[in-house]
């Protein structure tokens, strides 16, 4: 289990590389990056900027991992976040997870990025050509979080 | 007790942290609150919708009847907005 918060930009292939390396029990890997777009629900950007919770971030995201361990038979899981100023195209978050057969390997990685928007720390400011504006929580977020369910109980089938 | 703002609730207060010395009748997170929202105008705007305050103490989230002690770290922000 890997998690790393940076303000750099990080390059995917040696991350999944490095979760990966000599573990030959791995048959497929999942990832997700997610990049700034330009446009918002409220306009153009040009910048934006990530703020967190140092230290809150790193256990909430370590909280996150275990839980999709919990869950799935993982090999290698990994969430690397980034925070500060932030352009357009820009990478913001890397999320992948490893298993012995895909299907694991998708449900974990969908499960890792709709738990990390709901449950991390950050926040993200937009610098937009009419000044700074904090981002909203959507409530679709919430709705794509809540179908992975709330406990360890509710445990989702894998067919 | 360590209180920290994060996002708006940061700029609202106008600080990122603070020490405070929290009366002894304060004893769960909505008290805080209650406490806070009276200690001027910009806690009172910070904190003028509960609903929209997320609240962690000492980095784990909260609820308005979690229990807050002297050397507790108590975090106030917005909803979390990454990925």
């Amino acid at each position: 289990m890997v998690v790393r918060v940076q303000t750099a930009p990080f390059d995917a292939g040696k991350e999944l590389a490095l979760i990966t390396e000599g573990n030959f029990n791995i048959g497929g890997v999942c990832s997700f990056i997610g990049l700034v777009r330009d446009i918002t629900p409220s306009g153009k950007i040009n910048a934006m900027t990530l703020e967190h919770y140092p230290g809150m971030t790193e256990k909430a995201l370590q909280k996150i991992e275990c839980e999709a361990h919990d869950r799935w038979p993982l090999e290698s899981t990994l969430i690397l976040h980034r925070y500060g100023k932030l352009y357009p195209g820009d990478q913001i978050v890397f999320v992948a997870a490893t298993s012995s057969h895909r299907h694991a390997a998708f449900e974990a990685c969908h499960f890792l990025i709709d738990w990390l928007k709901t449950q991390a720390p950050f926040w993200k400011l937009e610098d937009s050509p009419s000044g700074g504006r904090w981002v909203e929580a959507r409530a679709r977020d919430d709705k794509a979080a809540e179908r992975w369910g709330h406990g360890p109980n509710q445990k989702p089938n894998l067919t | 007790m360590r209180l920290l703002y994060f996002a708006w609730v940061r700029e609202k207060i106008g600080m990122s942290r603070e020490d405070a010395n929290v009366p002894d009748g304060v004893s769960n997170v909505g008290d805080l609150i209650d406490w806070l929202s009276g200690r001027g105008r910009e806690y009172e705007e910070a904190f003028a919708n509960k609903a929209s305050v997320r609240v962690a103490v000492n980095q784990e989230y909260a609820k308005m009847d979690t229990p807050v002690k002297l050397n507790d770290e108590v975090a106030f922000f917005p909803p979390v907005t990454g990925g």
